[in-house]
């Protein structure tokens, strides 16, 4: 009998998140030949989104909706999911390494009594044998590791294992799901929206971060111009972050995020081990610092030794220009 | 109330990573408490102070891991366990750690688990929901606030950035971030004290478990760095003259923008 790999979707603002699509072609590396079966949970219609995981390569979708679905929590997610896997019986399930995936693949593992390899950025395939690379150490080092015992259970780093290309004439069925979901013990009062507008740090292309050197929570703003002339977000040391200049979420380092952006501009920031390891795997680094000595321009592939306040709107300035 | 903290030991922020023969080199490595783990620390002294009760550190490593556990008392913490795996066990996953733990609070009152959000060496983050999955307790992630009053739990959440309001029920184990709390550094009388506080040694034996009942699901079978970086280029002359030179290697040569 053929396989099946589960893909649990993940919906932000009534859109699937782009983590999805690349987790449906990380399906496709572990086994090319597995049924691709999409999950997609909510209290609204999901047929857009089902049909939108079938253009970029499910084979088809199942979805789940109810009330008790409308925002995430481990309870409610869990339930739907657990019915759905006990129903399918998946050979392995891929999701998105996201604030979600993170919280809710752990508590689907154990229930399964399996194993999960979380946060991989790269799959190897030959045959039976899938192999996960995944950063440890924030990236000072990777692993290969193999699951020897139980479901192929994964989460991936978004922005690593690239989408595959969307194509309309894909068809697939589309069956919505009907599981109660109730006893919910955690219940979600409110959200504080203070992300930067739109970009994620996780999920950015690019990403302009300041250090100590922006001196003060004004000296972001340019930065944050910057970003938005890139389509990029803003990220920070975790010297800003102590000197409050910007929110914890921001940070970028060892103890903060982890990230690989295509570009990463490193500005005002020393280069610190803890921040190196948070960034160092970005495909290309900028460094933009006062001192020319800082270690930051050691793992830098350009760097320009100067003010940032003088630098950084020029260089606003110049990519306005060059993407008109 | 009954307060737990899960504590791991881990490599310096500092240390740069050697690997010799497809593993990581720890000889000479400096450990400290996992930083997550210290948020968690700190939250659990501070949540005793204002509800009275007592806090627990657990950690499961071997003897070196002493070391962790006294720095943890002598920051406030009341008492310690060592679950020394040693002699009992070659490999291990989450799913090996969480089978001892399981077996470790089952014979246990627990209204309060606190845990890192992840450790920064394998940083698998899945300790800690597993674990409150195994023991049948709700459980909230990278949390930044904790109010409680009576048994409702008021818990302020850091999702990528945003902040979740959130309330559940005692008992609960959450996974610290930064931003919840400023761990405290321990005193001198506070060490002196952690001298004396209970240290408590269990191996699997204790637990009623042995090697095949916690086998790992997964399998660490290379660890290599990352490639080297080339030395990068500085960019040299007027301000203007830079930033065009650099906008152009980024889209023509990089073809990053």
């Amino acid at each position: 009998m053929r396989d099946k790999l589960l893909i649990i979707g993940e919906n932000k603002d009534a859109s699937l998140r782009n983590v999805t699509f690349e987790a449906i072609a990380a399906a496709k590396k572990i086994n090319e030949s597995s049924e691709i079966v999409g999950v997609i949970l909510g209290d609204e219609d999901l047929t857009n989104q089902a049909q939108e995981m079938i253009y970029y390569g499910a084979d088809r979708v199942v979805t789940v909706k109810h009330d008790n679905l409308k925002s995430y929590t481990s309870e409610g997610y869990g339930q739907a999911l657990m019915a759905v896997i006990n129903e399918e019986s998946p050979a392995g399930i891929v999701m998105g390494h996201t604030a979600i995936g993170k919280d809710l693949t752990p508590k689907l593992a154990n229930k399964l009594e399996t194993g999960l390899v979380s946060d991989a950025v790269q799959i190897e395939a030959d045959g039976d044998k899938v192999e996960f690379i995944r950063p440890i150490y924030s990236g000072k080092a990777f692993e290969k590791k193999i699951i020897t015992d139980g479901l192929t259970f994964v989460t991936i780093r978004p922005n690593n294992i690239p989408a595959l290309e969307r194509d309309e004439t894909r068809t697939g069925d589309i069956t919505e799901k009907d599981i109660d979901v109730t006893d919910i013990r955690t219940t979600i009062k409110d959200v504080i929206r203070k992300a930067s507008e739109g970009v994620d740090l996780s999920e950015a292309n690019v990403i302009v971060a300041g250090g100590r050197g922006v001196k003060s929570e004004e000296g972001f703003k340019p930065l944050y111009e910057l970003a938005d002339a890139l389509g990029g977000a803003v990220g920070a040391s975790r010297g800003a972050c102590d000197a409050q200049y910007c929110d914890y979420s921001l940070q970028i380092g060892q103890t903060g995020k982890v990230v690989t952006p295509d570009l990463y501009i490193a500005v005002g920031i020393s280069g610190a081990i803890q921040h190196l390891a948070g960034m160092s795997n970005s495909k290309v680094i900028v460094a933009i610092n006062k001192d020319a000595e800082s270690n930051i321009f050691n793992v830098a592939d350009y760097g320009i030794v100067g003010d940032l306040f003088e630098i950084i709107p020029k260089l606003t300035e110049e990519i306005k220009k060059v993407n008109q | 109330m009954n307060i737990y903290v899960l504590l791991k030991k881990t490599f310096d922020t500092e240390e740069k990573i050697n690997i010799s023969d497809g593993q990581i080199e720890d000889d000479g490595a400096e450990y400290i408490i996992n930083p997550y783990d210290e948020y968690a620390v700190e939250e659990a002294i501070t949540q005793r102070d204002t509800h009275g009760g007592e806090v627990t550190v657990v950690t499961i490593g071997d003897g070196e891991s002493e070391k962790q556990l006294r720095t943890a008392l002598a920051m406030g913490a009341d008492k310690a366990v060592l679950i020394n795996t040693e002699d009992d066990l070659e490999e291990g996953d989450q799913y090996t750690t969480v089978k001892i733990l399981k077996a470790f609070f089952e014979e246990r009152d627990v209204d309060l688990i606190l845990a890192g959000n992840v450790a920064i060496d394998e940083a698998s983050g899945q300790v800690g929901p597993r674990l409150a999955d195994s023991l049948g307790i709700s459980y909230v992630t990278t949390i930044t606030s904790l109010n409680i009053d009576g048994d409702n739990v008021h818990i302020e959440k850091d999702v990528e950035g945003d902040v979740e309001v959130l309330e559940t029920s005692l008992p609960v184990l959450v996974t610290c971030q930064q931003g919840l709390n400023e761990p405290r550094y321990p005193s001198l009388p506070g060490i002196m004290k952690a001298k004396k506080k209970p240290l408590e040694e269990l191996e699997m034996d204790d637990l009623d478990l042995d090697e095949d009942d916690v086998e790992a699901k997964t399998k660490t079978v290379d660890v290599f760095l990352p490639p080297e970086k080339e030395a990068g280029r500085m960019l040299e002359g007027e301000v203007e003259n830079q930033v065009e030179e650099l906008v152009s290697l980024l889209k023509k040569e990089d073809k990053v923008l």
